[in-house]
């Protein structure tokens, strides 16, 4: 029984904690990936640039507030509006078309934003404060309140989000048009509304990730970068357009990622994601997380 | 090309309507009435043109050339979205249920609308399931899980949520039991009651026949021949010449 005492058993609990925060984030943030991808197969390059839009309004928000909370309804907001102009000037006249075209004019618009965001922001990182300080003892460690709080609150805004499409009327209009586009209008669903509903939801998950996790990293124009590879390959494990395969495949990843620092570096930790995409592809290309199609 | 009209004031009137897919001319000019409440069938071989003329009207096929006018309305080109509030509902030939939809939530799709009350929507659903007692029995099972048959009633039924005036019912006896078609032809009589008309395109020439009051017969695109069904069931030479049955 020697080598379970060899095993750091309190730093696993922090980094299992470790893992379930940030799986949870990333998971808000693939979530609106994963959910524009399945209703209108686009492949969003912009999501990540949502994700920064979103934290430089929460950042001029709480300059004139002075209050996060109001900041994170209207960061929401925000990135739903941004989310629903891209999509009517940009994605609408390219449906149908090549799926290489929405490829590129989301590249296309993520660059615009990126650019916009450092003309108008400057290359230096702003900061949002952590709404509430304190922390809690995890053994010999603080673990901030804070973190936890971000947790939680993607849990409940994918949660809710789940509800409304199980429930609501809006939730069996996305489901029908994302199962068959043509007679979902056949039926009287707006379906041109509904996409574009879809895409502002989809901006406003992004929106709202960027801001609760601006006060962990600071906000720059390039941020968005770092979340939108992951969470492309959490979409790809999970089964592309799944909502819950998403969640699942962030957690999994992110718990993987927060073991593999206990004996690497976290830069090389980050080596695992791709390993376990690489895998997938190979021997699970329909994801990890979804039913074997039959 | 003179309209093949037959109707004073029809609830639906195609005029001269023709469509291309891809390079392929599909519809060279095909016109039809079809009158309030009344039932029309549309026969004709495989691959002239009866489905298109369907897609057409419910806005999922634009014509290049021609119109469609309902209860006196230009609707040429209006997306199928509306035409379906405007009360054209379309049961498609391979019946296109949302396969990971309750039964129920398949309904709905038809049912959520503005402007219907809670209350209505009660009635309507316990009216459906009242004619498709197998619906109700399966409302919560998954569409993609029900049998053909029980997935044609679920396209109709779907289609009946809508309020419709007419309903545009695309080869539904295709492929089923013969228990199955006769529930459909009750079906068919029951909307025939509800004075909800319906244009019915079918292989089934006797099933139409008996179903329909008048009949067009459409050949390479374009409408050969038009007759009452009572006609043509006593004399079938028209269908023989146009169909080779």
């Amino acid at each position: 029984m020697q080598w379970l005492h060899a095993i750091p058993w309190d730093l696993l609990l922090i980094q299992t904690i470790n893992g379930i925060v940030a799986g949870m984030i990333l998971a808000l943030v693939a979530s609106g990936l994963t959910l524009i991808f399945g209703i209108m197969d686009v492949v969003n390059f912009a999501h990540g640039e949502f994700l920064m839009l979103g934290a430089y309004i929460a950042v001029l928000t709480i300059v004139a507030t002075h209050s996060f909370w109001l900041a994170l309804i209207v960061a929401s907001l925000g990135t739903a509006l941004i989310g629903a102009l891209v999509y009517v000037t940009t994605l609408r006249p390219l449906l149908g078309r090549d799926p290489l075209t929405t490829i590129l004019a989301t590249f296309g618009v993520s660059l615009v934003l990126q650019n916009y965001a450092l003309w108008q922001f400057g290359p230096v990182a702003r900061k949002i404060p952590e709404p509430f300080a304190g922390s809690i003892t995890l053994f010999h460690l603080d673990y901030s309140w804070y973190r936890l709080t971000i947790a939680g609150l993607s849990a409940a805004i994918i949660g809710g989000f789940w509800l409304f499409l199980k429930f609501g009327t809006w939730g069996i209009w996305i489901r029908a048009t994302t199962q068959d586009r043509i007679m979902a209008q056949a039926m009287g669903i707006p379906v041109p509304w509904v996409l574009a509903g879809v895409f502002a939801i989809g901006s406003a998950m992004a929106g709202a990730s960027g801001v609760l996790f601006g006060p962990l990293v600071g906000v720059d124009h390039a941020m968005g970068f770092d979340w939108i590879l992951r969470a492309f390959i959490v979409v790809v494990v999970g089964g592309m357009g799944s909502l819950g395969g998403s969640v699942l495949a962030a957690i999994f990843i992110s718990l993987l990622e927060a073991y593999a620092t206990l004996w690497v570096s976290p830069a090389q930790a980050g080596i695992v994601s791709f390993v376990v995409l690489i895998l997938t592809l190979l021997f699970r290309p329909t994801g990890l997380f979804v039913a074997t199609p039959k | 090309m003179i309209p093949n009209g037959g109707v004073a004031d029809p609830l639906l009137r195609v005029e001269d309507i023709h469509t291309h897919y891809g390079k392929s001319h599909i519809l060279h000019g095909v016109s039809l009435d079809v009158g309030r409440g009344e039932v029309v069938g549309l026969l004709g071989r495989n691959g002239v043109g009866k489905s298109t003329t369907l897609k057409a009207i419910a806005g999922i096929v634009h014509p290049s050339a021609g119109r469609v006018v309902y209860e006196g309305r230009q609707i040429t080109n209006m997306p199928p979205h509306r035409l379906a509030r405007l009360g054209i509902g379309y049961v498609p030939e391979d019946r296109r249920i949302f396969p990971v939809l309750t039964v129920t939530e398949n309904l709905r799709t038809g049912l959520d609308r503005h402007g219907v009350t809670a209350a209505r929507k009660r009635e309507l659903l316990d009216k459906i399931y009242s004619y498709f007692p197998v619906l109700a029995e399966r409302r919560n099972q998954f569409g993609g899980t029900l049998s053909g048959g029980e997935q044609q009633m679920l396209a109709i039924a779907r289609a009946m949520m809508l309020e419709p005036k007419i309903i545009l019912l695309d080869e539904p006896t295709e492929g089923l039991m013969p228990r199955m078609v006769s529930q459909i032809r009750e079906i068919i009589d029951v909307l025939h009651r509800d004075r909800v008309a319906v244009l019915l395109v079918e292989q089934n020439v006797p099933l139409t026949l008996d179903a329909g009051q008048r009949i067009y017969i459409i050949e390479k695109g374009v409408v050969r021949h038009h007759a009452p069904a009572a006609e043509l069931r006593a004399d079938d030479a028209p269908i023989h010449r146009y169909m080779g049955v």
